[in-house]
């Protein structure tokens, strides 16, 4: 972290991991996740800002998808509080964080195989009439909903260029094809945030330019965007901020354009060490080393006492 | 030979096929709609058999309080209904929450609890023990409401070939297959539904239909529930023409049952009806060919009842080269379900 104050139009105050923003859409606060031993996330606090699109990287193993599935309501936190636009999410169980308006797609993508193209849009249409089973048996009380709903999707298709696999079965698309229908399904819900989940994984890079687009349009549609990439030429083109992790914890955050040169990035991804040659260390940054290992080694035995 | 097959031809419209088409058609909405693993429908059958026939023995509202026959036999079918939903309740509370194979798991000895418990000396007062109940107990009001005996409103219609309506077994046949036809209509028009979409949803990815914010635990439940009840209904059928057996109910008639459901396709709406038929038929054709040939003697020293029991490795092998060579079933589309665990 540098001393000069940078300053973001996004963010109120100074720029800086956990910064505060002018119009945020999710606040998080000491959300924790442990799995036995080992502290997943530990995230103090941190904000995203609304009708942008934010990044969330950092090395394997920081703890981003982990963080994103207690967001959703997948999995629940040992302690923690969020909240999106006011209403806290914590301990709402994930179907109900979707219909507040939190939409996420999946890092190994979900589409659903055996139903076609335009049942598995249809499935992200909300509050839908059909959807009880005493009104299922009775087409007149949702047939009206279902015309409109089945407009709905064919314009989202058509958009995301799936209409003439309308018909065919989720199963038989490619996964880039498969990555755009999980996108267009969950718009299908007009979500307020749109959480996607390594949105560029195993797409070939003829549709990349279009996802990229897609995603691009959610902000013009006043949607706000999270995203887990590891794609940085991705991170770089299309967000507006990012936010690094790395061991569970928010150790940067900034705008897409200078964050590679924050110190704490560059420690995340290559080490505190990694531009020092180990094969020409004097004494003293042997001893340095040893010491910092020590320390570490002490702040965590003090970790598990505690 | 010849009579082997007439006879086995009798069966297909067989109360007994019926119940089996209904305990399929209810399995289906488990396993091929809904991907639920259900071990247990012989669970859900026994209930519904015992929930029925109890019923009737003790209640007995014609006699105790003058109710019509009809009305009896309509309140025993909701009492064994009712009994069906708590035990699925019960089953998939602390289940569904879980990965699909804790279902398969907990149903399959919920079941077998059900009949160790109908079986039980201590509930002889109750259940009949190992010796189950007499038909006499319980088939009054079916009997008395039989439209179409002698006096009945519908005696007109039996007359000439339709003639053995009017008879007991003729009146079980008609009541089953109306339930059938009425189920079968049932899972088309559900099926064809948003719910229906929302189900198999649940059957391809439980977390993707979760992130669409569907309440997927209720969801499944009503599945569990609906296919229950109707296991719980052709438990009843599959009583009318005989006794109330506990070892009936043992885990040999899920699979039965479950044979069926693959033989005939077990996402489709009309699989599980030619499956249950289909069995019983073949099932009691290679019956009475083994018979037969058990009389030429080409079983040696084996005893017709154990040469009998040939009859179930026929279907066990039936079921492997079913799941090898066409594992959709007769009626599915291969394209949409190959099996799916």
């Amino acid at each position: 972290m540098s001393d000069t104050q940078i300053t973001h139009p996004l963010v109120d105050g100074p720029v800086g991991p956990g910064c505060k923003k002018v119009d945020p859409i999710v606040i998080a606060d000491g959300v924790k996740r442990q799995f036995g031993g080992l502290t997943a996330v530990d995230v103090a606090h941190v904000e995203i800002p609304r009708n942008a699109i934010t990044a969330l990287i950092g090395p394997n193993g920081a703890g981003k998808t982990t963080f994103f599935n207690l967001l959703t309501g997948f999995d629940k936190p040992n302690e923690g509080n969020w909240q999106l636009d006011d209403q806290s999410l914590a301990n709402v169980p994930a179907y109900k964080v979707a219909r507040r308006g939190m939409v996420r797609t999946f890092q190994l993508t979900k589409s659903l195989g055996r139903l076609t193209v335009l049942q598995n849009m249809l499935l992200g249409a909300r509050d839908q009439r059909g959807e009880r089973f005493l009104s299922a048996l009775l087409p007149f009380l949702w047939g009206r909903q279902e015309r409109a709903n089945v407009e709905r999707a064919d314009d989202l298709l058509r958009r995301f260029k799936l209409h003439e696999k309308r018909e065919d079965f989720a199963a038989s698309l490619s996964g880039g094809q498969r990555k755009l229908l999980e996108m267009a399904r969950s718009l299908m819900s007009d979500p307020r945030l749109v959480m996607l989940d390594e949105p560029m994984a195993g797409v070939n890079p003829a549709l990349t330019q279009s996802l990229l687009d897609h995603v691009l349009g959610l902000k013009d549609e006043g949607m706000s965007v999270l995203f887990v990439e590891h794609d940085m030429h991705m991170v770089r083109h299309i967000s507006d901020w990012v936010i690094v992790m790395a061991e569970g914890k928010v150790v940067a955050e900034g705008p897409p354009e200078s964050i590679m040169q924050d110190q704490a990035v560059v420690d995340a991804y290559l080490g505190a060490h990694h531009d020092t040659d180990l094969g020409t260390l004097t004494n003293q940054q042997v001893v340095q080393i040893e010491q910092e290992a020590a320390a570490e080694l002490a702040s965590t035995d003090e970790e598990e006492k505690a | 030979m010849l009579d082997v097959l007439l006879g086995s031809l009798g069966n297909l419209i067989s109360a007994e096929s019926a119940a089996y088409a209904l305990a399929a058609i209810g399995l289906g909405i488990h396993f091929g709609y809904a991907g639920l693993l259900n071990f247990g429908q012989a669970g859900f059958m026994a209930i519904g058999a015992y929930g029925f026939a109890i019923f009737t023995r003790f209640v007995d509202p014609t006699t105790q309080f003058g109710w019509p026959s009809w009305l009896s036999l309509i309140a025993a079918i909701l009492f064994a209904v009712v009994c069906s939903v708590i035990f699925a309740l019960i089953l998939g509370i602390p289940t569904l929450r879980l990965r699909g194979d804790y279902l398969a798991i907990v149903t399959i000895a919920s079941a077998e609890i059900v009949r160790f418990v109908a079986r039980t000396q201590d509930l002889t007062e109750v259940t009949g023990g190992s010796q189950g109940i007499r038909g006499t107990d319980y088939k009054g009001d079916i009997n008395a409401s039989n439209p179409f005996a002698d006096g009945g409103w519908l005696h007109w219609v039996a007359s000439g070939p339709l003639e053995s309506l009017s008879s007991n077994n003729g009146w079980y046949t008609f009541l089953s297959w109306v339930l059938v036809i009425v189920a079968v209509v049932l899972v088309w028009g559900l099926m064809r539904s948003p719910w229906g979409r929302v189900i198999k949803g649940i059957r391809e990815d439980e977390d993707a239909v979760r992130s669409l914010g569907k309440n997927v635990y209720s969801y499944k439940m009503q599945a569990l529930v609906l296919g229950g009840v109707m296991g719980a209904i052709a438990g009843i059928l599959f009583i009318f023409p005989r006794a109330v057996q506990p070892d009936s109910f043992a885990t040999t008639l899920t699979f039965n049952v479950w044979t069926a459901l693959l033989l005939g396709g077990a996402a489709t709406v009309l699989g599980p009806v030619l499956g249950g038929v289909l069995f019983w038929f073949l099932l009691s054709f290679v019956r009475g060919l083994i018979a037969e040939l058990h009389g030429l003697g080409i079983f040696g020293t084996m005893s017709a009842s154990q040469a009998g029991q040939l009859a179930f490795v026929a279907v066990g092998v039936a079921l492997v080269v079913l799941v090898v060579f066409r594992p959709q079933g007769i009626m599915g589309n291969k394209k949409e379900l190959s099996f799916h665990v």
